[in-house]
């Protein structure tokens, strides 16, 4: 019906939250210059990983959205959704979207989480390797 | 169908950035698998919940059901490869509209 919408507040969210990071250093280096030190214990920055979070959001979403689209569910005239009109089926997408849309928010931040993980994990693992050389 | 095409082409984009890292930096390929693995999931728990209410996780009786998902993942993977191109283009020419 709507479940998209919980997934698109939260790429909203994601995406505000990212631009209110700082970029790094390196990010912000002019081009042809040397890269500043990393001032980060973390060689994937924080920005990256929210990035990370705001590609699977936001592109979940709008994809989600075109499926949407094609089954008829959003119409491009008001009320936009063909479950607002009526009483009973905007009661049943509020629903959906507590339950479903929020289950999709949970299963995205839970692969995240673990992409985040792994990441550190390598990061501890390429660190162990340069100190044992 | 849909969950089907939409992960495949998510695994591949994202075997592409994991095989050859330089290319998949450089065309920003893991935000292509990102984009995919993300429509995936939400499908499967929308599968879930069609479970929960009786229904199959993916509809695999009504051929012509079956046909429309598959086409819907094509145009889905279309959509994906478009917004895609728009962000490798945008990045490449900064400022542009300025």
């Amino acid at each position: 019906m709507a479940c998209f919408l919980a997934t698109t507040v939260a790429a909203v969210a994601v995406g505000a939250v990212k631009s209110a990071q700082r970029p790094s250093a390196d990010a912000a280096q002019a081009p042809g210059t040397t890269p500043a030190p990393a001032t980060s214990r973390h060689k994937v920055p924080w920005r990256r990983r929210l990035t990370w979070l705001f590609n699977l959001f936001a592109g979940g979403s709008v994809l989600l959205a075109l499926e949407h689209i094609w089954h008829g569910e959003v119409i491009f005239a008001p009320p936009f959704l063909t479950a607002m009109s009526s009483a009973e089926e905007t009661a049943a997408m509020w629903r959906e979207i507590g339950t479903v849309g929020v289950g999709m928010v949970l299963i995205i931040l839970a692969a995240w989480g673990l992409m985040v993980f792994l990441a550190e994990r390598v990061e501890v693992f390429q660190r162990l390797a340069l100190r044992t050389k | 169908m849909t969950l089907i095409v939409t992960a495949a082409a998510g695994l591949a984009a994202g075997a592409i950035r994991l095989a050859k890292p330089a290319v998949g930096i450089a065309w920003r390929v893991g935000a292509l698998a990102l984009m995919y693995l993300g429509a995936a999931l939400m499908w499967c728990v929308d599968g879930i919940a069609g479970l929960v209410q009786g229904e199959g996780f993916i509809e695999l009786h009504d051929g012509a059901a079956m046909r429309d998902d598959a086409l819907l993942g094509l145009v889905v993977v279309g959509l994906g490869l478009a917004i895609w191109a728009i962000l490798v283009v945008s990045r490449r020419h900064p400022g542009r509209s300025r």
